[in-house]
């Protein structure tokens, strides 16, 4: 138990350390490596709750695909570091603000808000206890009967924002050779090659 | 003082020397790898390779590595130097901490954790950090070529993998690595899912950054690539990384295709040998292969590469999925 509570403790400060060192590091680089930081120790601290599906999905999806691309992104971009910072004072009290509404709605979540009587006892009888099967099967057992349409819906709207971002970057150049390897493979032997029978010393 | 003892520091001591066991082997495998790499490459080009540092050259490793000890580590000027120094660490204790979860025989694992093969599948695919960083903190245009070329190879070929992982997933029902090789004691997949395998197999040689793929180094256009300015032992650790990561990525490819330690058929002379030396006998096996190809396939150009990956593997794999599961369903194999 001692070690559990440790463990969470390390997660959580390391956590918003790294989640504070991403809004205040200079560099930008630097902030995309503390938020690759915060994302592990929130996988962390998932594990410690039993959700272990939930943490390597975390790890997978964030750190592994997105986080790479955008570390990518904020590596080739050319940078005005001061023109970056310039701002700060004016912005910063909308940024306050924002974060403080943020804070008032956790609060009030956590103290006020009373969720309707039944609701939650609803909520766990469709959960598959947590003891018997591992969380993957429970959250498969869940994600794929009663919230199926939601599940495909996601996929759409992924779906589309994919076409979308395909439909804007592509463009098709005018005059650029390009290579079809299915016709270059299934090209026989007669169309490439010529073997000529030459008289010798009579040139070509 | 009794319960300390019992509850946290006994755990702890053993917990270490299991680690040991695993890592001391596995950095003695890396070394002796670097040395099987040359002697095999050298066999095929009918050269003698290295011979010369103890009988048969089997202390090269080791001359090796202490010539890159007592070498000078350098920090470009213009590099960022904390992001330059972590690299090699990083890349060096990722490819360290996903044998926690591989199976060496029946139970015979230090942590066998019910998403065994996302834990792998997590780790290999944030190898390209170590180089992303390497790359962009060396502050050289070189590196920064290398690195780029990496962080695009690793992230298409990462989609295949997982989908042919998704295919043996189908035919398992479980994602606990010792579930996964006991599914296999009928017949390794390799043979029903044989086309998975070659994508697997192809994918682990781009995940690992190994020649046909081996574009982040390509030596011949971008002089090393992303270590270009490493020297010393922070290259050392880049080397003891790649080489590290060849061999989990072929341990991987015999527990998800060539049934982990299972023998070929559970009979008498087979089952007589014990189950890790199957395994490591697999792993042998895997690692040959690609010595093989890096001594006989040419480097692919990068656009071709982007194609192999996005326009053959990912359609392909995603066809086969749809049809295993299909399979699966229609004639009731499914696991329960």
């Amino acid at each position: 138990m001692i070690i559990q509570a440790l463990a969470f403790y390390l997660f959580s400060t390391v956590l918003i350390a790294a989640a504070v060192m991403v809004i205040s590091a200079r560099n930008p680089v630097h902030s995309v490596l503390f938020l690759i930081l915060a994302f592990f120790n929130a996988a962390g601290l998932f594990v410690l709750m039993g959700a272990e599906f939930l943490a390597m999905i975390l790890v997978v999806v964030y750190v592994g695909a997105v986080a790479v691309l955008f570390l990518f992104v904020v590596m080739m971009l050319d940078i005005d570091f001061s023109a970056l910072r310039q701002g700060f004072l004016r912005y910063a009290p909308i940024g306050g603000l924002v974060g403080i509404v943020l804070l008032v709605e956790l609060m009030w979540m956590a103290t006020v808000w009373a969720v309707a009587p039944g609701a939650s006892e609803v909520g766990v009888a469709r959960m598959p206890a947590a003891a018997q099967i591992p969380n993957t099967q429970a959250l498969g057992l869940v994600l794929y009967t009663r919230y199926v349409y939601v599940f495909q819906a996601a996929g759409l709207v992924l779906l589309v924002a994919m076409i979308g971002a395909i439909v804007l970057t592509l463009r098709q150049r005018e005059g650029v050779r390009r290579q079809d390897i299915a016709r270059q493979i299934s090209r026989p032997r007669e169309r490439s090659v010529e073997l000529v029978k030459m008289p010798p010393r009579a040139g070509v | 003082m009794a319960e300390f003892w019992t509850n946290f520091a006994w755990p702890t001591v053993t917990i270490t020397a299991q680690i040991l066991v695993i890592v001391v082997p596995l950095l003695v495998a890396v070394a002796f790898l670097t040395l099987a790499e040359r002697k095999v490459i050298a066999a095929i080009q009918m050269r003698k390779g290295p011979n010369v540092v103890g009988p048969f050259g089997l202390l090269q490793p080791f001359a090796d590595g202490l010539k890159l000890l007592v070498k000078e580590t350098i920090v470009p000027s213009g590099a960022n130097a904390a992001v330059f120094v972590a690299a090699p660490m990083l890349t060096f204790a990722l490819s360290l901490i996903a044998w926690a979860v591989i199976p060496f025989d029946a139970g015979l694992v230090l942590a066998d954790i019910n998403v065994g093969i996302l834990y792998l599948f997590a780790i290999s695919s944030l190898g390209v950090y170590g180089i992303i960083m390497a790359g962009w903190a060396s502050n050289s245009k070189y590196a920064f070529l290398g690195a780029l070329r990496s962080a695009a190879q690793m992230v298409s070929y990462e989609v295949s993998m997982g989908f042919v992982i998704i295919t043996v997933l189908l035919c398992v029902g479980s994602l606990n690595l010792s579930d996964i090789v006991r599914a296999q004691e009928t017949v390794w997949f390799a043979i029903p899912l044989f086309p998975m395998f070659i994508i697997f197999f192809v994918s682990t040689l781009a995940e690992t950054n190994r020649s046909p793929f081996d574009l982040a180094e390509g030596e011949s256009e971008i002089v090393a690539g992303y270590f270009v300015e490493y020297s010393s032992m922070a290259f050392a650790l880049f080397f003891l990384g790649e080489y590290a990561n060849m061999i989990l990525m072929s341990a991987m490819t015999s527990i998800l295709f060539l049934g982990g330690w299972l023998p070929p058929i559970a009979v008498a002379p087979f089952t007589w040998i014990p189950g890790p030396i199957w395994f490591v006998a697999k792993i042998s096996l895997c690692l040959f292969v690609f010595l093989w190809v890096r001594a006989t396939v040419p480097r692919y150009r990068y656009d071709q590469l982007m194609r192999l990956g996005w326009k053959v593997f990912l359609p392909f794999s995603l066809l086969w999925v749809v049809l295993t599961a299909g399979v699966l369903v229609a004639t009731g194999w499914a696991p329960r």
